[in-house]
C-alpha cells in the first residue's frame, strides 16, 4: 500500500494501482474516454489527466501508477480546462448529427461532453470522409472517428487479429483495415465509444417485408438474445423473458415467431451424430472435430487456418437449420410455396450477416434461406420504432410446431455451451441413460503463453473423447496452434469467436466499459438449469420432424437441408 | 553624424537561435516510418516562411508546391499532380534567384525520386506506405534491436545485472559493446527532441562496469543438431550463444590461437579491456560450444566436408587483409599494413616504435587505432594523413579527437604520391600531395590533385589504413559465390544457391561495425533453427521496469570522461573511465521512455522478431 492525497483527501491505495483506479475505489470520478480496461490504456484522449504536486505537465490517470507521497488533483482549474480543451478538439473532427447517430443516448462523447459541460466547441468543425463498402457487414464511419484505438487494441490483444492500425500520420493519421482478413467477429463495434463502427442495419428492408401483405415473415430469436434484448429498456433480464420477447415480436409484426433453440436441438442431432459418426472410422477424418455454428470461427478458419477446415463439423449453424427447415418442411405445413416465406434471424452477431447471404449455404439453388440478420441492437431499435411498452408486455408462446427447445440448445449462447449439449446428446444415444447435466462436464482451464482454454475427457462406449473449448480469436489461434503442433490432443473442440461466446457477442447491446458476456451467460446456464428438457433428442417436436420428414440424423434428406460444405463459402 | 550603426542582435534573435538548434535535434531524431511525403511538406514551409518574396518561383512556386502536396496527402492528388509538382519543383531550381528558392526546388526534386512509391501510393490509393508500427526508435535504429530503453529503465533501478541479462537477450556482447559500439542508436534517441541523446553506450558499458557475471539462461532441451561456425569473431560468436541455447551443439573453427576476431586482434585494448571481451566471450562459452583453433577451411578441411558432418555451416570470418596503397615504393621496408601492427600487438607481441617518426594513411577508425597505438609503442612523432577533411573522416570524432590528443598530427587533404626509399632500402620519406576538395558527390566533396602541392614527409614507417578486404579466394574455390570481393548470401543469410550454409557479418558485408556483426549473428541462429526445423523461444527472464515518475525536463548529458592524454598515452589501459553511479542514475532518468510512452503505449515494443 502506498499513502497519497487526492483532492486534498488522504488515502491508502494498493501500490500497483494508477491514478484512475485509486480515485475511482474511492469515489472520486475521473472522466475517460480511450481508456478500456486491460485492454486500451494508452492515454491517448488526454481527458482523465490530473495534475500531480512537483510535475510541470499534467499526467494520463489511466496509465499512470501511484507512488508514495503522491499529491494529486483531479479538480484544479488547469486540469478542468486542460481536459475541456482537448474534449473540443475531439469534437473540432467529430460529426456530430446526433439526431440520427445510432449511438445517441449510448455515446461516450455525449457522456464525456455532459460530465465536463462542454456545450460548444471554440474550433472550426472540419472532418474527413473516408470511402467505405457500406454493403459489407461491418460500417466505419471516418466521420465519426475519435482516434481512441480502442479497435485496434481490442482487435490485437482480445482477438489476435491485428485488422485495424493506424494509417497515415501526423493529421490525416486515421484508423484503418490493414489487413483483409476480418471475420465480422464485430468486437471493435461493441468496443468503440462512438457511431463510428456499427453493423449494417437492414431493418429498413424488414420493415418492407413486413408490410407485404403477400409475404409471410418469420422471426428467429437466438439463444443469447434473450439475455440482452430488453437492457436497453432498463427492465431486469429476469423480467425480460423470452415469452415476452415473443409478443413483442408479433406486436412489431412477424407473422411466426420461433425460437432459434429448435434449430439448435437439430444442430446438436446433426453434430452430435456426426461425431459418434467420425468415432466410428477415425482413420478417415483429420481430427479434431470441430464446432461449425459461429461464423466468425469459420471466417477465421477459411482465411487464417485452412488447413483445419477438413475438420470442421459440416452441421449447418442452428440459424441456417431452422431456416432450411420453415422454407421446406413448415412451407409444406402451412401449404405454401417457400418463395412466399421471408426468414428474419435476431442474432446476437455480425457475421451471421455474412453467413446469411452465403450463396453455398442455402438448401435450394436461388433460394435464400435466411433472408435476413438483424442484430440485437436492431431489434431494440425496431421494438422502439413500433412502440413496444416492453414493461407492459404479457408472455406469448412461440408457433407450434416448431416452439420446443431444451436446455442443452439455450446454452448456445454462452462459450462451451454447444458442446456441453452435444456431449450431452451424444451419452444418452450411446450409453443409452441420461447424464447429471450439472455435473456431467468437468473443465479444467489449460493456457500457454498466448491464451487460455478449458478441457476435459468423457467417456462414450468405453472410448475417452477429449473435449476442449475456447472463445475469443486470441485463444482460438494459440489453442490450434497447439493442437497443429502436437502440444495437445483433443477428438471435438468447440470454438466461438466473441470472448465468453454469443452472449458477448459483436451484435450485442453496448455498454461503455463493462463486459457483460459471463454474466449473460450465466443467465443461459440458470435457464437450463429451469428446463424440463435438458437433452435434444428429448424434444418432442424435433422427434417429430425426424419422423415427418427428415428421417434420421445423416440421412440423404438431412444431409440436403441440414449440411453444408464451409470450404466451398465464398468469402 | 552617419546613418550607421554597430549592430547588436536583438534578444528575441537569441530565442531564434535556440529554437532552430533544438529543431536540429528533432530532424535529427526523426522518427521511423515518418511520411517522406508529409515530411517534404513541413521542409518546404520551412523554407518559403524564409523567403524574402522577391522572387517568383520562390515566393509564388513554394505556395503551390505546397497546395499540390497538401492535395496528394489528402487523397485528392492525381498522376497529373504528380507531373506537375516535379515541373513546378524543377522550375523553381532552375529559375530561383537565390538558394533560399532553388536549394528547396532542389529538395522537392530529390524528395520525388526517392520516394517514387510513397508519392504514387498516395495518389493511387489514398494511402500511406508507411506505418509507424516501431515506436522506439533506439530500437528500431540498432541493428540487433536490443532492448534499450528496458535496459536503462533496470540500471536506473540499480539492477545492473539484469539490465546486463537483457542485453544479452539480443546481443551477448554487452561490455565490448559498452566500450566500441558506435551507438547509432544514439542519434535516432527522441531525447535529441528535448536536449541531447542518451548516453546509451557510456550506460551500458556502466553496468557491465558494475555487475558480477551471471549465469546463461538454462539451454532448451538438446536437439542433437550439430552446427558448424567458420570463424570466432563477435558475429560467430553470436549465432554460436543463441543456438547453443536454443539445445543445438556448435563448433567454432577459428584460424587464429584466441577467439574474438577483430575485437582481439583489431582494436586495441585501451579501447577494449581484455578483461571485458574476455567476460563476454567466458560467458558466450560457457553455454558449451565447442572450439577448434588453428584450423581453416581449404587447409584443413573443405566446406563439403563440414556440410556432411554438420546438420548446418555458418560462415563468419572477418576482413582481415590490408587494401593497398597503390603508389610506387609500396613494397619498401617500413610500409606496414595497419591490420598487420594491430594484430601483432593483439597477439602480445607488439613491435618497438621508440623514437621513430610514423605516417599512418587513412581516416577512419582502423587509422586512429593505428595511430594511438604507434604513440603508445613509443613513436617519437605520428602524422595521420588523410586525403579529405576531417569533417569528412569516417571515425568516430571522439577517437580523432583522442588521437590529436595524444600527440598526432592530423595533416588534412593530403594523398599519398610515392614511398621515398632510402639508401638502405627502407622508407626515407613518403611523399604527399595536397589536394583540393572538389565537387561534392555522394555528400563528400571528391578530392583532387592540387597542382603544385607534392611534398615529402621525412618518416621510418607508413603505416597502411585504408581498408580491408575479406579473404575470398579460399572459399570461392570451394564453391562459394563471391561478388565483388564478398560472399553472396540472401536476406535471410543463406549463401545464395546452397542448402544449410549460412554466411553473415563483414564477409558478406565488407567491413562494417561490431554491432552489425551482431546482428547478423542473431539473424543467422534465428534462420539455422528455423532450417533446422524449430522455432525455438529464448527466455531471459528480465523484462523492462516501471518508468519512474518524473519530470522529463532538460538536462546535461553525463559523457565518458577520459584520462589526461599526457598519462594515457603511456599505457594500453582503457581511455576512458566510466561513468559514477550518481551519473549513471541521472543518465539512465533521462531516457524518455519511448516504449511506455507515446506511441509505445499503444505498441509496446512495436512487432519486432525475437
Amino acid at each position: 500500500m502506498v499513502n497519497i492525497t487526492i483532492d486534498g483527501k488522504q488515502l491508502q491505495v494498493p501500490d500497483n494501482s494508477t491514478i484512475l483506479q485509486a480515485a475511482r475505489n474511492n469515489g472520486i470520478p475521473i472522466p475517460t474516454l480511450c481508456f478500456l480496461k486491460d485492454i486500451n490504456e494508452v492515454g491517448a484522449c488526454r481527458i482523465c489527466v490530473v495534475e500531480v504536486k512537483g510535475m510541470q505537465r499534467l499526467v494520463s490517470s489511466c496509465n499512470t501508477k501511484v507512488r508514495e507521497g503522491m499529491e494529486i488533483s483531479t479538480r484544479s482549474e488547469k486540469v478542468r480546462t486542460a481536459r475541456r480543451l482537448n474534449v473540443e478538439l475531439i469534437l473540432s473532427q467529430h460529426n456530430m448529427n446526433c439526431p440520427t447517430c445510432h449511438r445517441n443516448g449510448n455515446c461516450e462523447l455525449q457522456k464525456v461532453c455532459a460530465d465536463l459541460g462542454v456545450d460548444y466547441t471554440s474550433y472550426p468543425i472540419q472532418y474527413r470522409q473516408h470511402p467505405w463498402d457500406n454493403t459489407f457487414p461491418l460500417i466505419r464511419d471516418e466521420t465519426k472517428c475519435i482516434r481512441c484505438m480502442r479497435c485496434i487494441s481490442v482487435c490485437d490483444k482480445v482477438q489476435g487479429m491485428r485488422v485495424w492500425d493506424l494509417i497515415n500520420t501526423g493529421k490525416r493519421t486515421r484508423v484503418g483495415m490493414v489487413q483483409e482478413n476480418c471475420t465480422l467477429c464485430g468486437q471493435c463495434i461493441t468496443h468503440c465509444p462512438v457511431s463510428a463502427l456499427r453493423a449494417r442495419d437492414d431493418s429498413e428492408k424488414v420493415w418492407q417485408e413486413l408490410s407485404d401483405p403477400e409475404k409471410i415473415v418469420i422471426v428467429q430469436i437466438a439463444p443469447a438474445v434473450r439475455t440482452a434484448w430488453a437492457e436497453a429498456t432498463g427492465m431486469p433480464r429476469e423480467e425480460a423473458t423470452p415469452l415476452k420477447l415473443a409478443a413483442a415480436l408479433r406486436h412489431i409484426g412477424f407473422r411466426y415467431v420461433f425460437d432459434t433453440n429448435f434449430g439448435a436441438d437439430l444442430t446438436i442431432m446433426e453434430e452430435s451424430a456426426e461425431l459418434l459418426h467420425r468415432l466410428q472410422e477415425p482413420g478417415r477424418y483429420q481430427w479434431p472435430m470441430y464446432t461449425s455454428c459461429c461464423p466468425g470461427w469459420v471466417r477465421y478458419c477459411k482465411l487464417d487456418a485452412p488447413d483445419m477446415l477438413p475438420n470442421l463439423s459440416t452441421s449447418k449453424s442452428p440459424m441456417a437449420m431452422f431456416s432450411a427447415i420453415t422454407k421446406s418442411y413448415y412451407a409444406q405445413l402451412l401449404q405454401v410455396p417457400p418463395e412466399k416465406i421471408v426468414n428474419v434471424a435476431i442474432m446476437p452477431c455480425v457475421a451471421k450477416k455474412y453467413e446469411c447471404d452465403v450463396p453455398e449455404i442455402n438448401s435450394e439453388p436461388g433460394l435464400k434461406d435466411t433472408d435476413y440478420v438483424m442484430t440485437t441492437r436492431a431489434l431494440a431499435r425496431m421494438l422502439h420504432v413500433a412502440n413496444v411498452d416492453v414493461a407492459s408486455l404479457k408472455p406469448e408462446p412461440f408457433d407450434d410446431p416448431l416452439s420446443e427447445g431444451t436446455g442443452g440448445a439455450v446454452i448456445f449462447g454462452t462459450t462451451g455451451g454447444v458442446m456441453e449439449a452435444a456431449v450431452r446428446n451424444a451419452y444418452f444415444w450411446v450409453e443409452g441413460k441420461k447424464p447429471d447435466p450439472d455435473t456431467f462436464i468437468q473443465w479444467t482451464w489449460r493456457s500457454n503463453e498466448k491464451g487460455t482454454w478449458r478441457d476435459c475427457t468423457t467417456v462414450l462406449g468405453g472410448t475417452p473423447v477429449r473435449l476442449a473449448v475456447t472463445s475469443g480469436l486470441a485463444n482460438t489461434r494459440a489453442l490450434v496452434d497447439a493442437i497443429r503442433a502436437g502440444d495437445v490432443q483433443y477428438d471435438f473442440v468447440e470454438i466461438m469467436a466473441c470472448p465468453g461466446g454469443c452472449s458477448g457477442g459483436g451484435g450485442q447491446p453496448i455498454h461503455a466499459g463493462e463486459e457483460l458476456a459471463w454474466e449473460r451467460g450465466e443467465y443461459l446456464h440458470k435457464l437450463d438449469r429451469e428446463s424440463e428438457l435438458r437433452i435434444s433428442c428429448e424434444n418432442p417436436y424435433i422427434q417429430q420432424l425426424y419422423k415427418d420428414f427428415l428421417g434420421e440424423p445423416l440421412s440423404e434428406k438431412a444431409e440436403h437441408y441440414l449440411h453444408t460444405d464451409q470450404s466451398q463459402w465464398t468469402i | 553624424m552617419a546613418n550607421i550603426k554597430l549592430d547588436t542582435p536583438e534578444k528575441s534573435f537569441k530565442t531564434m537561435e535556440s529554437m532552430l538548434t533544438t529543431m536540429e535535434g528533432r530532424l535529427a531524431a526523426n522518427p521511423r516510418g515518418s511520411c517522406p511525403v508529409d515530411t517534404t511538406l513541413s521542409m518546404v514551409k520551412t523554407c518559403h516562411g524564409q523567403s524574402c518574396g522577391k522572387c517568383v518561383p520562390c515566393r509564388v512556386g513554394l505556395g503551390t508546391v505546397e497546395d499540390l502536396l497538401e492535395k496528394i496527402l489528402d487523397g485528392d492528388g492525381t498522376k497529373a499532380d504528380l507531373v506537375l509538382l516535379e515541373r513546378t519543383a524543377r522550375s523553381i531550381y532552375l529559375t530561383a534567384d537565390c538558394a533560399i528558392g532553388y536549394e528547396a526546388g532542389r529538395m522537392v526534386l530529390d524528395s520525388l525520386s526517392a520516394f517514387r512509391l510513397d508519392f504514387e501510393e498516395h495518389v493511387e490509393h489514398r494511402n500511406c506506405l508507411r506505418r509507424q508500427d516501431q515506436p522506439v526508435p533506439c530500437r528500431v535504429a540498432c541493428p540487433a534491436h536490443v532492448d534499450i530503453p528496458g535496459y536503462i529503465s533496470l540500471i536506473a533501478d540499480g539492477r545492473y545485472e539484469d539490465a546486463v541479462q537483457l542485453v544479452r537477450k539480443d546481443n551477448p556482447f554487452p561490455a565490448s559493446c559498452g566500450f566500441v559500439c558506435e551507438h547509432p542508436c544514439e542519434a535516432n534517441c527522441r531525447r535529441n527532441m528535448v536536449d541531447d541523446a542518451i548516453n546509451i553506450c557510456g550506460l551500458k558499458r556502466f553496468a557491465c562496469e558494475n555487475s558480477k557475471d551471471i549465469p546463461a539462461p538454462k539451454r532448451l532441451p538438446e536437439t542433437g543438431k550439430r552446427i558448424a561456425i567458420v570463424g570466432g569473431g563477435p558475429g560467430g560468436l553470436t549465432a554460436a550463444y543463441y543456438l547453443q541455447l536454443m539445445g543445438h551443439q556448435v563448433t567454432i573453427m577459428e584460424r587464429l590461437d584466441k577467439l574474438g576476431g577483430m575485437l582481439r586482434y583489431g582494436i586495441p585494448a585501451y579501447r577494449l579491456p581484455r578483461e571485458y571481451l574476455d567476460a563476454d566471450i567466458q560467458h558466450i562459452l560457457s553455454t558449451g560450444v565447442q572450439t577448434l583453433f588453428d584450423v581453416s577451411v581449404g587447409k584443413d578441411f573443405t566446406l563439403k566436408d563440414l556440410r556432411q558432418e554438420y546438420d548446418a555451416v555458418y560462415l563468419s570470418f572477418g576482413a582481415h587483409t590490408s587494401k593497398h596503397l597503390h603508389i610506387s615504393g609500396e613494397e619498401t621496408r617500413g610500409v606496414v599494413p595497419a591490420i598487420d601492427m594491430l594484430r601483432a600487438v593483439g597477439y602480445d607481441n607488439p613491435p618497438d616504435f621508440t623514437g621513430k617518426t610514423v605516417v599512418i594513411v587513412g581516416g577512419g577508425n582502423v587509422a586512429m587505432d593505428a595511430s594511438r597505438t604507434s604513440v603508445r609503442l613509443g613513436a617519437a612523432k605520428v602524422y595521420i594523413a588523410y586525403r579529405r577533411s576531417r569533417a569528412d573522416m569516417p571515425a568516430l570524432a571522439e577517437e580523432i579527437d583522442g588521437a590529436i590528443a595524444e600527440g598526432c598530427e592530423l595533416l588534412e587533404l593530403c594523398a599519398p604520391d610515392h614511398v621515398v626509399t632510402g639508401d638502405d632500402g627502407k622508407v626515407k620519406a613518403l611523399a604527399l600531395r595536397r589536394q583540393i576538395p572538389g565537387p561534392i558527390t555522394g555528400g563528400r566533396p571528391r578530392p583532387y590533385d592540387s597542382p603544385d602541392g607534392l611534398f615529402e614527409l621525412p618518416c621510418d614507417l607508413i603505416i597502411s589504413a585504408i581498408g580491408q578486404d575479406i579473404e575470398w579466394q579460399r572459399f570461392s574455390q570451394q564453391g562459394v559465390p563471391v561478388t565483388r570481393g564478398v560472399i553472396q548470401a540472401d536476406a535471410d543469410g543463406t549463401v545464395t544457391g546452397t542448402d544449410g550454409i549460412f554466411a553473415g557479418g563483414d564477409c558478406v558485408t565488407g567491413p562494417a561495425t561490431l554491432i552489425r556483426s551482431i546482428a547478423a549473428g542473431k539473424v543467422a541462429a534465428i534462420n539455422i533453427d528455423a532450417y533446422l526445423g524449430y522455432h525455438h523461444k529464448l527466455d531471459f527472464g528480465v523484462s523492462a521496469a516501471v518508468p519512474h515518475f518524473i519530470d522529463r525536463q532538460p538536462c546535461g548529458r553525463c559523457n565518458i570522461r577520459e584520462r589526461e592524454a599526457a598519462e594515457r598515452k603511456h599505457d594500453f589501459e582503457s581511455v576512458g573511465v566510466g561513468m559514477s553511479p550518481a551519473e549513471a542514475r541521472q543518465e539512465a532518468l533521462r531516457c524518455l521512455r519511448c516504449d511506455v510512452y507515446g506511441l509505445g503505449a499503444l505498441k509496446k515494443g512495436g512487432h519486432l522478431p525475437w
